[in-house]
């Protein structure tokens, strides 16, 4: 697989990184944070130590009025606005800096949650589908926080088959209004929320966007749910029962609602990534403060090797999930900034260069999620018995982080989408995946070659990586012959390739900012990330070769799975590394730095 | 009012430190912030500024990695920046610090320089006090409070015990400032975007190297205190742990 380059910039197209190896000078990562990027940081790290934390009692006893006046406040500093344009009073950045305010909110995720869901679900189905006048009427309060807004897709019977909903709207005898009948389930910030970008079929069957405000007549508020984590914010349902909605409220195109509702929900995947590491990385932090005191048979319990084990596994994949988070940030400000925001159709190509890296942002989501999940239910073990009680925040975290997994597209829904959209652009022509497999095949039969030698820092690693990909191509290739077009009803090996995608962009995204590292600090200062990108590639190695004996044994049988099997086993072959020593060395740094660092 | 606020760029507070290989300062690779009296000096020019109008300006020495504690100020509000710019600032005493920032200052002309009381890492707490000198202005120290009056300035002083001190004087002058006289603001967002087209002038070693000289103070040695205390638990019920208390204060520590 020959190194791509291309210059400092230019876009990179979505879903390549399965067919082409990037320079590691070629991705943004965390160390390359402008000093904007840095202060941006900062306050919203103060924002969280300082207006967040001191709160979170008073939140989670759904004391609303304290969460408006974060949001109030937020919207002050300009923490709310990063992705509106200024001229509707945002502050117009890049997503780089909305990332990273995400994962400095997230410390809590009954706030983190609400402001998600303000400034993300909440506010850029208008900032990307309004039209000037709504834009102008609505925005710069939104930026404010002023007016708190929210996202109304999901109903009683239809959740990620969204566009089955049964809420309905009419056009009045008048033609002044929509009169919308129906009822929305889960929407979160609903409680105090003033703007509602609400989902109905016009006449029954055109799928629309409407911009619906609290007071409009007809529309009211059910009662909280009593959820089993994020309790700090509002989730209720909403009632609407002949509302009446200006027809100047309609979003977007009659008809064209499915566009808004699936982009909107691509654009957050992302900030969701985000926020799902700033809270393991609270968590993780938490963890540390407390193994480093508790004390058992005369010793901290940081010094024990399982404590010191699961310390180390944290660390190392809050440094993945931020080389994920930040490697697709980076592309995607590569590509937006290529768009000329003046011209008329800046929105649409907005969207499309989003749109593009749609699989990596479902990775993240995916990733990111089941990541935290396994951080805080480590921190819980770490904190033991007091880990099962409220007043320590091990609790909380465990509670809160389930929900990740669920809402913005179950990881289900979204291994499916990975999976497609790849197979759909494949088939498309978009991706050469069909040749890549087809390259890889002949260069299996034709038995075992040498390969192309690598050399210098992480080499091993960097061959891990080829042989991932090779292992993911040639197991898709397998599937795709097998089921032909067919595939897609195949959930299970869908799902099993999307895992394979999944932990490939991991590695690589890892290893490459760990190869940027080293080249610009030396290997020495980069002891700690190397040491967790060994870790890493192997721990993921082993998922892979798993995933593809799955989808094998599952495609072939007989002799084709004995050959099958036997080029897997060439494919996946590599020494294993001494991970006790490497996890040994990164616990030893965190718990020296009494938190998640590098340095 | 125009306003002079020095400001350092020190080691994060909870960073570990390491020593260097002479042993004589930390070693670097460590994360930096702003010193924090600095961030309350750097705060209280921003209200003076807005009570009587004025400029703030903020100035640093040190690496290209202080950079960042300027901008820092110039979101806050500062509007404009001068940055002594070399690695070999790191290792001036305070002394040659102020000569440096004296120099650099020569044409321009402010009614206040504040820098913070003292610095997290080096503590000498000297900077502001000699750079009054070298400018010929007065100076006080541990500033909690500052109002404009007639000839010049009204400032409190913190001393020991709970006590303040009042002192009238005239301007121009020098303050060092305490630590919590006022509320730090918040970089916002508007102001971090702003601050990237503020003035920042940099300052090479070259153009002040005439004003400095070798250092008068020096670290001969930095190290880590040897653990020389240990720490040992009386064990048994409250009556016998008293006893082996006055047992070992007695024939042990000999002070009963």
């Amino acid at each position: 697989m020959a190194t791509t380059s291309s210059a400092p910039g230019a876009s990179i197209s979505g879903g390549s990184f399965l067919l082409e190896a990037r320079p590691p000078e070629e991705i943004f990562t965390p160390e390359d944070f402008s000093e904007q990027h840095v202060l941006i940081a900062q306050t919203a790290e103060e924002f969280a130590q300082k207006e967040i934390i001191p709160n979170i009692e008073k939140m989670e006893r759904k004391d609303f009025s304290v969460t408006r006046d974060l949001l109030k406040k937020a919207g002050d500093l300009g923490l709310s606005g990063v992705e509106i344009p200024e001229i509707y009073g945002g502050m117009e950045l890049d997503k780089v800096s909305a990332a990273v305010i995400a994962d400095h909110i997230a410390k809590y995720a009954g706030f983190a949650t609400t402001w998600g869901g303000h400034t993300g679900i909440g506010t850029l189905p208008l900032v990307y589908f309004g039209n000037d006048e709504q834009k102008k009427k609505y925005l710069p309060k939104l930026a404010a926080g002023e007016i708190v807004g929210a996202y109304a897709l999901s109903e009683a019977s239809s959740g990620s088959d969204a566009l089955n909903c049964r809420s309905r709207a009419a056009l009045s005898s008048d033609g002044k209004h929509y009169v919308l009948n129906g009822e929305k389930m889960w929407i979160t910030n609903a409680g105090f929320a003033d703007l509602f970008t609400v989902f109905a079929k016009v006449d029954g069957e055109k799928f629309t966007a409407f911009l619906v405000e609290r007071n409009f007549p007809g529309f009211s508020i059910g009662a909280e749910e009593h959820k089993m984590g994020i309790r700090g914010s509002s989730t209720c349902p909403i009632i609407l029962n002949d509302c009446k909605v200006p027809v100047e409220n309609v979003l977007g195109e009659i008809g064209r609602g499915h566009i808004i509702a699936f982009n909107i929900l691509n654009i957050g995947r992302f900030k969701l990534g985000a926020m799902c590491v700033g809270g393991a990385r609270e968590s993780l932090n938490n963890a540390i403060g407390y193994a480093k005191q508790r004390k058992a048979f005369k010793k901290v319990i940081a010094d024990f090797g399982l404590v010191r084990e699961k310390l180390a596994n944290m660390a190392m994949l809050i440094y993945v999930g931020e080389s994920l988070v930040f490697r697709t940030v980076g592309m995607m400000d590569a590509a937006l900034a290529a768009i000329d925001k003046s011209a008329a159709d800046s929105d649409k190509k907005t969207l499309k260069a989003i749109e593009e890296y749609a699989v990596e942002c479902s990775i993240i989501k995916v990733w990111a999620s089941e990541m935290l999940d396994y951080v805080v239910d480590e921190t819980l073990q770490i904190y033991a018995g007091y880990g099962f009680v409220e007043e320590y925040p091990a609790e909380r975290a465990y509670r809160d982080a389930r929900i990740n997994r669920i809402f913005e597209g179950t990881n289900e829904i979204n291994r499916l989408i990975i999976t497609g959209f790849l197979l759909k652009r494949a088939m498309g022509g978009q991706l050469a995946l069909m040749p890549a497999i087809k390259q890889l095949m002949d260069e299996v039969l034709s038995g075992p070659s040498s390969g192309e030698e690598i050399e210098g820092v992480l080499a091993e690693e960097q061959k891990l990586v080829v042989s991932a990909k090779k292992l993911g191509l040639f197991a898709a290739g397998a599937a795709t012959q097998k089921y032909m077009m067919q595939i897609e009803q195949q959930q299970e090996v869908m799902g099993a390739i999307a895992d394979m995608v999944i932990e490939v962009y991991a590695m690589e995204s890892v290893l490459l900012r760990t190869m940027k590292i080293a080249s610009a600090q030396g290997e020495t200062a980069a002891a700690v990330p190397i040491a967790m990108t060994r870790v890493y590639l192997s721990q993921a190695m082993d998922k892979i070769e798993s995933a593809a004996r799955k989808i094998i044994a599952d495609v072939a049988d007989g002799d084709t799975l004995r050959t099958q099997m036997a080029i897997l086993r060439r494919l996946a072959k590599h020494d294993p590394v001494n991970t006790i020593e490497l996890r040994q060395q990164i616990a030893e740094k965190v718990i020296e730095r009494g938190r998640y660092g590098l340095s | 009012m125009k306003i002079l606020v020095c400001v350092k760029q020190v080691p994060q507070k909870d960073a570990p430190l390491k020593l260097n290989e002479s042993g004589t300062w930390i070693r670097e690779d460590v994360s930096y912030e702003v010193n924090e009296p600095d961030a309350f000096a750097l705060e209280e020019a921003l209200r003076q500024k807005e009570k009587h109008g004025g400029e703030v300006v903020a100035i640093t020495a040190g690496p290209a990695r202080a950079q960042q504690v300027l901008r820092e100020a110039l979101a806050k509000g500062a509007d404009r920046a001068i940055h002594l710019e070399d690695p070999g600032f790191v290792g001036l005493d305070a002394f040659n610090t102020a000569r440096a920032f004296a120099a650099a200052i020569k044409d321009e002309k402010f009614d206040l320089i504040f820098t913070g009381l003292q610095s997290d890492d080096y503590g000498f707490a000297q900077t502001g006090v000699i750079l009054a000198d070298l400018m010929g202005w007065p100076h006080a120290t541990i500033i909690m409070q500052i109002e404009k009056s007639d000839g010049g300035i009204k400032v409190k002083r913190e001393l020991e015990a709970g006590y303040f001190q009042f002192v009238e004087m005239p301007l121009p002058a020098v303050l060092t400032i305490q630590s919590g006289i006022n509320k730090l603001r918040y970089a916002t967002l508007i102001g971090i975007k702003q601050a990237k087209n503020k003035p920042l002038r940099k300052v090479t070693l070259a153009e002040v190297q005439s004003a400095i000289g070798a250092n008068l103070q020096k670290i001969e040695r930095m190290y880590i205190p040897q653990k020389t205390k240990k720490t040992e638990y009386l064990e048994g019920s409250p009556g016998e742990i008293a006893k082996k208390l006055v047992d070992k204060l007695r024939n042990e520590i000999r002070v009963l």
